[in-house]
């Protein structure tokens, strides 16, 4: 279908942003190998494996890892909920405050998450509210419900109005219209989004620092394992874990949004 | 919209389908009611975003109206503009136009280097090629942020990957010259303003690329082919029909890559010079300081900034694009 061959400073410049982009990634699998666990030096003394045993040995990481399952898990439910409840609506129905609507679920990632820490921080400063895993989700809630709208609201406009007409023409009441016509529909949009939901909550550390007390979620415990001098190969090797977990996340969510992708390139 | 006519048609036969009739009713009363349904739609989101977040919203604002007394260290919750005076120190207006330098040329950089892999992946890409593409955008995307960013320190370090390399290559030279630079140079690539600004185009760079590769997407092939029917060169067609289809996709990717770097604290922290960012000293003012007035205050400037910037990239159909 698309016969023509790029010019050859396009291809130049795709592979050198490709590049750009993935060779970091090698770097941090390469670091989590090396014997030196202080310095930054290039190319690294040796290798080992040990820091997968030491990793996996401490305690604090796989606390901090089940934390931020259980806020992501969390967040990400709230996130399909309420962003597909907004979409639904935004898309069925023109009413006052439409616009305003749309422009408060974008709201929490136009502005930047430190906005969002420091307002949740405050208010809970204001309202005396001590901080608990509830603060934590509250904050990861507000900015997934976007992604999950987003990826809602785009199938849902794509997909034709009369599908949902003919199903009630043919009998069925509203839940079945729901059950059988609307949520097959919109499933793969769903499974996206709050895939998505799931990893930006997961990765997030912004926003967390200002509404975590004392508990770590995995991103903060890096960060705390940074500042200490000794063991650096040990947030690579968290990283690598997730990574491997995640990558097939990434290549599912793709082949399943793939059509949707071609027809109208819904990219987010 | 729902069209009331139909109704009556799609009761019965659903009746005789066997439904329950406590069901159907209900379901017909909704069917009925559609101002109804929309408030239940409506509920859950609205509230939460309106009550939790707007609401947060105002806490920060009243938090900015208090003070940390200057005697006592304690906080006074009588509304003056004493904390908000502070946001005109001269001090506090060169971290604020440091930002946002940074900001837009983080975003500019975004832009240059996004577009090319965009526009191969919309335009040029088959299928494979495309998913290989998608998925180098979105693999860093999906690793964790915070190692990436130790990735850079890594690479940009004195003893690192990116000295290691000019070394190599003989390129040692350039790399001084850039870090001899005022302004932008340092004792080392990753405590210089350079490193910083690399890593903020490395972190956001996806967050751009996907919006531009979404619009040029939707770019119809036959207005292509008629530019090229009427006439135009591929340059023209590109400058005169597929660049401004762009556009929009380009301004929503920069909300993305500005605002990010206007808030963000860990990656200045860690790579770049001792002269803060906003995010920085918010970070320091609610923690180590303890003064939340001050970084609920400070936070207000990026909000007023992001204000005007999305006013200005609304102008170029971003929101749609989104």
């Amino acid at each position: 279908m698309r016969s023509e061959t790029a010019p050859w400073g396009l291809r130049i410049a795709t592979v050198g942003a490709i590049a750009f982009l993935n060779l970091p990634i090698l770097f941090i699998i390469l670091y989590g190998f090396t014997t030196d666990e202080q310095s930054y030096a290039f190319p690294p003394p040796g290798l080992t494996t040990r820091w997968f045993a030491v990793t996996y040995a401490r305690a604090d990481f796989w606390a901090a890892l089940s934390l931020s399952v259980q806020v992501a898990a969390l967040a990400m439910v709230m996130a399909l909920v309420m962003g597909s409840l907004a979409a639904a609506a935004l898309y069925r129905f023109r009413f006052f405050g439409r616009e305003a609507l749309s422009l408060l679920i974008l709201l929490p990632i136009a502005l930047p998450g430190i906005v969002t820490g420091i307002s949740l921080r405050s208010a809970f400063a204001l309202g005396d509210i001590p901080f608990s895993f509830f603060t934590i989700v509250a904050g990861h809630a507000t900015f997934c419900i976007v992604v999950v709208y987003n990826n809602v609201i785009a199938r849902l406009r794509r997909s034709s109005p009369a599908l949902i007409e003919a199903s009630m023409d043919l009998g069925a009441d509203i839940f079945q219209t729901l059950r059988h016509v609307v949520l097959p529909n919109i499933a793969t949009a769903l499974l996206a989004g709050g895939m998505l939901a799931f990893a930006l909550s997961f990765d997030e550390i912004i926003v967390t620092t200002f509404t975590a007390g004392q508990q770590q979620t995995l991103p903060i415990w890096m960060l705390a394992e940074l500042a200490r001098p000794h063991q650096r190969p040990v947030t690579n090797i968290a990283a690598i874990t997730v990574m491997a977990v995640t990558i097939v996340p990434i290549l599912l969510a793709y082949y399943l949004t793939r059509d949707t992708q071609d027809a109208a390139g819904s990219g987010k | 919209m729902l069209a009331v006519g139909k109704r009556e048609g799609g009761n019965v036969p659903a009746l005789a389908l066997g439904d329950r009739p406590s069901r159907m009713t209900l379901s017909t009363y909704l069917y009925r009611r559609p101002r109804l349904v929309l408030v239940l739609l409506l509920l859950p989101p609205a509230l939460w975003l309106g009550v939790i977040y707007l609401g947060s919203l105002g806490a920060l604002l009243v938090q900015s109206l208090f003070h940390i007394d200057d005697f006592s260290g304690q906080l006074v919750t009588r509304p003056g503009i004493e904390t908000l005076a502070r946001l005109f120190s001269p001090t506090a207006r060169e971290v604020i136009s440091r930002t946002a330098l940074a900001a837009t040329i983080v975003t500019v950089l975004c832009a240059l280097l996004g577009f090319p892999l965009a526009y191969y992946m919309a335009r040029y890409a088959g299928h494979r090629m495309k998913a290989v593409c998608y998925i180098a955008v979105m693999l860093p995307l999906w690793s964790n942020y915070l190692v990436r960013v130790t990735a850079w320190r890594l690479i940009l370090a004195k003893e690192g990957v990116a000295s290691w390399f000019a070394a190599k290559t003989g390129l040692s030279g350039m790399l001084e010259f850039f870090l001899g630079l005022p302004g932008i140079g340092g004792p080392s690539l990753s405590s210089s303003a350079l490193g910083t600004v690399i890593t903020f185009v490395y972190i956001w760079l996806p967050y751009m690329i996907l919006p531009i590769q979404a619009a040029l997407e939707r770019v119809p092939r036959s207005l292509v082919d008629a530019s090229s029917d009427l006439g135009a060169r591929p340059t023209a067609t590109f400058w005169r029909v597929i660049l401004p289809l762009a556009i929009p996709g380009i301004a929503a990717g920069s909300i993305f890559t500005f605002s990010l770097t206007l808030g963000d604290y860990i990656i200045p922290n860690l790579i770049g010079t001792s002269r803060p960012f906003i995010g920085q000293i918010v970070y320091q003012a609610q923690g180590t300081a303890g003064d939340i007035p001050f970084a609920a205050a400070f936070a207000l400037v990026p909000i007023a900034i992001m204000a005007i910037y999305l006013m200005l990239v609304k102008r170029l159909g971003a929101f749609d694009a989104l």
